[in-house]
């Protein structure tokens, strides 16, 4: 337990370092100098350090809850979504309609006036709240019900999918009144910063490195604490903690929501950054490239994810310029590698000659191991 | 509807007027002996009035003379010639490449003086004529498929200068079913007509309410101006025809739902396998069906370089390859990676989903990512009516191969040596192997059949879908669903949630649209599995607790 102790101000250090550092070297530094940190660089940062919330969020659940999420992208886009709608609001009569109220795209389809969900998203403290309370409702309900009817494992898994597949559908919908297939982007400002000035662009990534701290000290906190020691033991053992006299399903829940509020605001904080929200960050093919993320970093150990997250993104805009072909092949191999040879992701190989105790350790030290391998089919029956 | 079809009609109305006098003479035409010298029709046919000319038509084509399609073709395509002087019995010519014939004969004769002839002249009126005439002398062809067609035609134009034609026709008619579509025929005439009486057009209406069809529904409609009794047997008639078509509806969407559901249980068959009964959750399933689609390809282009004359059995060829090729897919699959995560389902899936990655790049670097042409052979094509449905014809083929994969794979499971193999490791692993059955060959191979059965797949789907490198993905989640509202492990129940997620999702569909009722099915399912998370058949007792 020392070892992560010291893990906690080494990610502390290295998010708010480096974000300090390159938004030094981006505004401080002459366009022309050596050391100077163009303007892409600052904004793909900032991507990465939003990827890292999401992942974040994705590994408090699969790492300490045991719950394998392939729709945590949906959160990630409801808040995504919310801050969208506030962007577009702002615009007024900016747009090119000129429509005062109603954004472009509804002056397009021909809608005279806002839907009610659309009012009072022209407030930023409004919409604020908005990013953090869609996603939790939504992972309330869906949480209440699952949780409750002990839909578990893969089912939930597939599940997960099912429910961002489904937005995804829904959002591409146009009479939704969210933009449908183009979503919604040509944002202007933000709380009155001009989203296309570089010290706007500068302070969203600090902001994002400063939220992404806040985050990783929560889900520390959380995952420290007597909850956390419970949450573990539902993930390591359900039945023999609901023995105990605990309610796992309310645990799970609790952790279940946390989480997507984070990736809510992961989002939120995304979309002002990339300048565009549409539908197809519903898609599960996202959620579950997110999930790999946490896998290369070390489940169950939240710098890990954070780390993964940077990590594949670093190798994912460098893959996709230099050899776009092999993108794909390199992910699908990633996702091999890491689940046969890297069961505990990078964090996990420094870890693990600590002997971490944890139950599922001797199958995965050991993958293909004919005893573990017999005895575990035996359990899947 | 009804409005609609009074639209298209409204350029001919002047014409079935003008018939109204050809009616009434065209009935004293039938009338035996009666004034036929005067009335001959091949001398109607010269007129040079338009009404006495198309009354010749008519009257040629009812003559039932085996001249009249000769002479009829050769009216149209202005190469029958008339006698341009008064005389007794004028003769009458068709101009042909070799020289003139005799119209009533055909024989040969001398060629005309020229200044002795004239065309005949072909009017709107007179060419109309022709048309419902030459449509009608199939009336009495030998071919009793000819003559329906005929009888259909005249019942689709529902013209009144017909009913002389049709009478005549009614009473030498043997088949009958081509004498029920003479009598709607009659029927639809008649109404159109204005005439007859009052019984009998009541017992047309009646006619046309059997017949219960669009075309029956909108003549119907159109008819005003009716007496009263009329008047209320339409409208009876009306509601009845409309209450049959939304049952034909309700069929034809029960057919759709059917087709839909027969290609998810194909997709989903290799699915029950590979996650039913060994418990692997595969999320390159759906790529093992795109193997299959591209192996057909393959088959097919291979075929066309090197055995044409194979062409119409590529389908044929295919199915077995697709099998064989996806099949050593997934064994090499089994050996390589899932082995080694037996009993860590999540980590499967994400193994897989990387594996599925990976396959889907592989082929749009081999293939290129656009569609692939995959060719239907002729025995594919086309479609069955049957009352009031359209059937395609490789949708049937469709649902007849997913019940024959599936019929083969329980009587594999149930009485082949593999199939007791697998059951046997299935039901207890160690015991299995105590008896001598090598468990890890058992692995292989059922993973093995479980591709090799969603390679099959991708033969059938190939037909009805595009063959590109996503062409898996569009199937993986429903498969999965099919699998798991039918219960892990139960084949029957695979079947079962096939066919209601088909037949849900096209009920759903015409009311809410397509993506909707896609958004439905799956907060539906999202509901179904909380009530039941074992499936509509869940396994019961021990097995159910391991």
């Amino acid at each position: 337990m020392m070892r992560f102790d010291r893990l906690t101000p080494i990610t502390l250090g290295c998010v708010l370092g480096a974000a300090v550092l390159l938004a030094a070297l981006n505004l401080l530094t002459p366009a022309a100098s050596a050391a100077h940190v163009p303007n892409f660089v600052i904004s793909l940062v900032g991507k990465y350090l939003c990827y890292a919330i999401l992942a974040l969020a994705i590994d408090l659940v699969w790492g300490y809850a045991g719950i394998l999420t392939l729709g945590h992208g949906a959160f990630f886009a409801l808040g995504g979504y919310c801050m969208g709608m506030y962007l577009m609001r702002v615009i007024g009569a900016r747009g090119v309609y000129a429509d005062p109220i109603l954004p472009d795209f509804m002056v397009f389809i021909g809608w005279k006036q806002l839907p009610w969900y659309w009012q009072g998203f022209d407030h930023f403290w409004f919409a604020l709240p908005m990013t953090m309370l869609v996603p939790a409702v939504l992972a309330f309900a869906f949480g209440w019900f699952a949780f409750r009817s002990r839909v578990s494992g893969v089912y939930l898994s597939i599940i997960t999918q099912a429910l961002t597949y489904a937005l995804m559908l829904a959002f591409f919908r146009n009479d939704m009144g969210f933009g449908g297939n183009n979503g919604m982007t040509d944002f202007k400002d933000i709380v009155g910063f001009p989203l296309n000035r570089e010290s706007t662009a500068t302070g969203l990534m600090l902001i994002s490195a400063a939220v992404l701290s806040a985050a990783f000290l929560l889900a520390r906190g959380m995952t420290r604490s007597r909850f956390g020691k419970v949450l573990i033991a539902v993930r390591d053992a359900e039945s023999r903690t609901r023995f105990l006299g605990y309610r796992p399903e309310s645990y799970k829940l609790v952790v279940w929501v946390v989480s997507a509020i984070i990736a809510g605001i992961g989002g939120a904080l995304y979309v002002p950054q990339v300048g565009i929200i549409n539908p197809s960050e519903f898609a599960p093919g996202n959620s579950i490239e997110a999930v790999i993320w946490v896998a290369v970093g070390g489940r169950g150990t939240l710098a890990g994810a954070i780390l993964g997250a940077i990590l594949v993104n670093l190798g994912k805009t460098w893959l996709t310029n230099a050899f776009p072909e092999f993108w794909l092949f390199a992910m699908g191999g990633l996702f091999i590698l890491v689940t046969l040879f890297l069961p505990r992701g990078i964090i996990g190989l420094f870890m693990l000659r600590g002997g971490a105790a944890r139950p599922e350790a001797a199958a995965d030290n050991a993958p293909g191991a004919a005893a573990a391998e017999s005895a575990a089919r035996e359990l899947a029956g | 509807m009804g409005l609609a079809s009074r639209e298209g009609c409204r350029p001919r109305r002047a014409f079935p007027r003008g018939f109204l006098v050809t009616l009434i003479l065209a009935l004293f035409l039938v009338l035996p002996g009666m004034a036929r010298a005067q009335q001959d029709p091949f001398t109607d046919i010269t007129a040079t009035t338009a009404d006495v000319e198309a009354r010749g038509v008519t009257g040629l084509a009812i003559s039932g003379n085996p001249r009249a399609a000769a002479v009829l073709d050769a009216l149209r395509d202005g190469k029958l010639y008339a006698w341009k002087w008064p005389r007794p019995d004028p003769p009458l010519y068709i101009r042909t490449d070799k020289g003139y014939i005799d119209a009533r004969t055909g024989d040969p004769v001398d060629a005309p003086a020229l200044n002795n002839i004239r065309k005949v002249i072909v009017s709107d009126t007179v060419r109309a004529a022709i048309e419902t005439a030459e449509g009608a002398l199939d009336l009495f062809a030998k071919d009793p498929a000819a003559r329906r067609k005929a009888a259909e035609a005249l019942f689709l134009s529902a013209d009144p200068g017909a009913l002389p034609l049709i009478e005549k026709a009614l009473v030498s008619e043997q088949d009958a079913g081509v004498a029920r579509v003479l009598r709607e025929a009659h029927a639809a005439a008649l109404l159109k007509s204005g005439n007859g009486t009052e019984p009998d057009r009541l017992a047309a209406v009646h006619e046309l309410a059997n017949r219960a069809d669009l075309q029956s529904r909108s003549l119907l409609q159109s008819l005003q101006d009716q007496p009263p009794s009329v008047a209320a047997a339409i409208a009876t008639a009306i509601a009845g025809i409309d209450r049959k078509m939304e049952l034909w509806g309700l069929a034809e969407n029960v057919y759709y739902g059917i087709s839909l559901g027969a290609v998810l249980l194909l997709a989903a068959s290799g699915l029950a396998i590979t996650f039913g009964v060994m418990g692997v959750i595969n999320m390159a399933h759906g790529e093992m069906v795109m193997t299959g689609a591209y192996t057909t390809f393959v088959v097919q282009r291979l075929i066309a370089a090197f055995a044409p004359a194979l062409d119409q059995f590529g389908l044929l060829i295919a199915v077995p390859a697709a099998f064989v090729v996806a099949g050593a897919l997934g064994v090499l699959i089994e050996r390589t990676l899932i082995r080694f995560l037996y009993g860590r389902p999540l980590e499967t899936l994400l193994a897989t989903w990387g594996l599925s990655l990976i396959l889907q790049q592989a082929v749009r670097t081999i293939f290129g990512p656009t569609n692939q042409d995959v060719s239907s052979p002729a025995w594919m094509s086309g479609s069955i009516d049957l009352g009031g449905l359209t059937l395609t014809v490789n949708r049937l083929w469709i649902i007849l191969f997913a019940i024959l994969v599936l019929g083969a794979l329980m009587a594999a499971l149930r009485w082949g040596g593999l199939g007791r193999s697998i059951r046997a490791v299935t039901q207890n692993r160690r015991m299995a192997a105590a008896m001598g059955i090598r468990t890890p060959v058992i692995d292989a191979l059922t993973f093995g059949l479980g591709s090799g059965i969603a390679g099959m797949a991708g033969v059938a789907l190939s037909q009805i879908d595009n063959v590109s490198p996503n062409l898996g993905q569009n199937y993986i989640i429903d498969s999965f669903i099919v699998v798991v509202v039918g219960g892990v492990g139960n084949l029957w129940g695979t079947l079962v949630g096939a066919m209601l997620l088909g037949v849900v999702d096209k009920f759903v569909e015409p009311f809410a649209g397509a993506v909707l009722a896609k958004i439905l099915v799956l907060v539906l399912l999202i509901l179904f599995i909380q009530r039941r998370p074992g499936g509509l058949f869940p396994l019961k007792g021990r097995v159910a607790e391991a």
